[in-house]
């Protein structure tokens, strides 16, 4: 659709410089490969593709995250939404996990989203901590505010990172945030954060070559089928 | 005493079951087993449904009536069996029991547990109920609590080491994604759950010195059996008869402290010598077990106490590869509760089920002990508190 950029100077929320996501790779429990790496709004059409399929599993908060990721997507890519970034999560060029975040202000981060896409190998887990390490070691903030829609969320985040509760209102809701600091961070990030960088060539090169999204069905399959959970 | 036949078999996927009840699940397995014994116009006479739960976590009581009714079996006699995790065997043997005496000819036996509709904490906290209510319990102790003191007692004493136990882990994994019945079918490797620096997110710790990958999971899932005496299935049966060998049952202190040595699970060892003695066999005759292994330390536990092994070469032996599949003595080759699942209810009964599938020779490749005569089970309740064994024979 045609733009109207001396509109959108007025409606494109002003950004401040945002630092690269270094990509890193992690071996997993099965010894697969996933290179964790920073994409940008070209993919995003790539990327709701593979978030598609979660708004309509009623299960786990699947749906309401699957929808927010989804919106928060469209904006990102259509300029809508401040200082957003997205990593994803491939093995063998195949997303199996994303998550999202912006910067809310130079000092804080406000995080949004994590979706896993392949269950059972803690690709969720592995996400949100690159997530952290962007915000708190590569975009240099102070702290970031959380909160969980699920309880899988709510443990895996505020349980295992011990997260200060805040009465400060999360933009996700208006729950009261969990609040990770930079020292929280450093106190757990020997037990909670991994990867090696650089990604050896050949890796890199697969994931950036394309990332490869499962159909639907499939999934739908990987998420809320018997297997894997 | 008659001999008693296992006659039919079946269970349903374990895994999480959000769109069945309890007694949907007990009922699926239920006709399973109905229609594996083609029984043709014999009446059940009585059902004993296995389930540890179902009062604390569906509200529900009176599982066995329920499940009669559900199946259109009245008026067999129904009796629920609660006997914590071991609660399954339990059900088996009532049920064997019944039939040798020659009070009742045909008999069901279910077992089912319905877990994944709470959270893990408060599935941890129901399994818990088990535990002393005043010396235990109110002080916060859970099961996998109880596996990490023993594991770190058992590596004081004996030498087991983290590498014996991701052995048993990654054994039990693996073949799992071959048991179209398993809940989890992912296979795990010694580089991604040990050796990997970046295994410490693998593998968490979860009770020191346990880790994630040393324990089962928490599942939804059922199965059951039919009995009855062998010279009825020997009419009946298209299938060759599975019979129950030899049983045993032992208790031991409700609290682990009180134990002269906690890491000595005397009611293991009892169960089985008694088990063994019925059958007029001993553990070198047994082909293939299927052990408790809610947690991978029990495998390597039960492995010797029941007389596989001596006391501290258990590990060493999961580590040589002694009790794989092709080994000395396969173990799990199900994939044992840490990749079937452990709906507690159901895993005493699941493991008879798997047993008699080995002794029909029914299994695929890569699954199937070849020439299996004698299979062994222990169903593992408390902390080693009232354990069961059963011995099933393939039928001349």
């Amino acid at each position: 659709m045609a733009v109207d950029m001396e509109l959108e100077a007025v409606l494109r929320p002003p950004e401040c410089p945002q630092a690269h996501y270094p990509a890193k790779v992690i071996t997993l429990a099965n010894s697969k490969r996933m290179v964790v790496r920073e994409v940008t709004r070209d993919d995003v059409p790539t990327l709701l593709k593979a978030v598609h399929p979660t708004l309509f599993i009623d299960k786990d908060y699947y749906n309401v995250v699957g929808a927010r990721i989804y919106s928060e997507l469209l904006a990102w890519q259509y300029y809508r939404v401040q200082n957003e970034f997205c990593l994803v999560g491939q093995i063998d060029g195949i997303m199996v996990g994303m998550v999202n975040s912006r910067m809310y202000t130079a000092e804080t981060g406000m995080s949004l989203h994590t979706l896993a896409i392949d269950r059972g190998l803690r690709v969720g887990a592995h996400l949100f901590a690159a997530k952290m390490e962007h915000h708190i070691e590569y975009l240099g903030q102070d702290e970031v505010l959380i909160v969980a829609e699920s309880p899988i969320g709510f443990r895996r985040w505020m349980i295992e990172y011990g997260l200060e509760p805040t009465t400060i209102p999360h933009e996700l809701g208006g729950a009261p945030s969990y609040r990770l600091t930079r020292e929280l961070y450093f106190a757990s990030k020997a037990r909670l954060v991994v990867g090696d960088r650089p990604v050896p060539e050949e890796l890199m090169a697969l994931a950036e070559k394309e990332i490869v999204v499962a159909d639907e069905a499939m999934i739908r399959e990987k998420i809320v089928g018997l297997r894997g959970r | 005493m008659r001999d008693v036949a296992i006659i039919g078999v079946g269970m349903i996927p374990f895994g999480r079951r959000d769109q069945d009840s309890l007694v949907d699940m007990l009922a699926y397995a239920s006709l399973k087993a109905l229609d594996d014994a083609q029984l043709g116009d014999k009446a059940v006479d009585a059902v004993y449904v296995a389930n540890m739960g179902g009062g604390i976590l569906q509200h529900q009581t009176a599982i066995a009536s329920a499940l009669v009714d559900r199946l259109s079996l009245l008026p067999a006699a129904a009796d629920t069996v609660e006997n914590g995790p071991a609660s399954g065997a339990s059900a088996v043997k009532n049920g064997v029991l019944a039939v040798a005496s020659g009070y009742y000819d045909v008999v069901l036996v279910a077992g089912g547990e319905k877990m994944r509709e709470v959270s893990g904490w408060r599935a941890t906290d129901f399994v818990a109920t088990l535990t002393h209510p005043e010396v235990e319990y109110p002080y916060g102790i859970t099961l996998p609590g109880m596996a990490g003191m023993f594991t770190r007692l058992y590596m004081e004493k004996y030498g087991l080491t983290r590498e014996m136990l991701t052995a048993v882990a990654i054994k039990n994994q693996t073949v799992g994604t071959l048991n179209p019945y398993a809940h989890v079918t992912m296979a795990i490797t010694k580089e991604g759950i040990l050796e990997s620096p970046h295994s410490v997110v693998n593998n968490p710790i979860i009770a020191d010195p346990l880790h994630l990958y040393d324990a089962c999971p928490i599942s939804d899932g059922a199965a059951a059996v039919l009995l009855c005496p062998l010279e009825m299935a020997k009419k009946l049966t298209k299938h060759t008869p599975v019979v129950i060998a030899g049983f045993g049952q032992a208790t031991d202190t409700h609290t682990l402290q009180e134990r002269e040595d906690p890491t000595d699970l005397k009611a293991v060892t009892l169960a089985a010598q008694q088990a063994f003695t019925m059958a007029g066999i001993g553990p070198e005759d047994i082909d293939v077990a299927e052990l408790h292994d809610a947690f991978t330390i029990l495998e390597v536990a039960e492995s010797e106490h029941v007389g596989f092994f001596k006391k501290g070469e258990g590990g060493k032996a999961a580590l040589a590869g002694r009790t794989k599949l092709g080994g000395e003595i396969p173990i799990n080759v199900s994939g044992g509760l840490k990749a079937r699942g452990h709906p507690v209810g159901a895993t005493g009964v699941a493991q008879v089920v798997d047993i008699t599938w080995q002794l029909r020779h029914e299994l695929p490749e890569g699954r199937q002990v070849l020439g299996a005569t004698y299979g062994l089970t222990v169903n593992f309740g408390g902390f080693g508190n009232n354990v069961l064994s059963l011995i099933l024979k393939r039928s001349a």
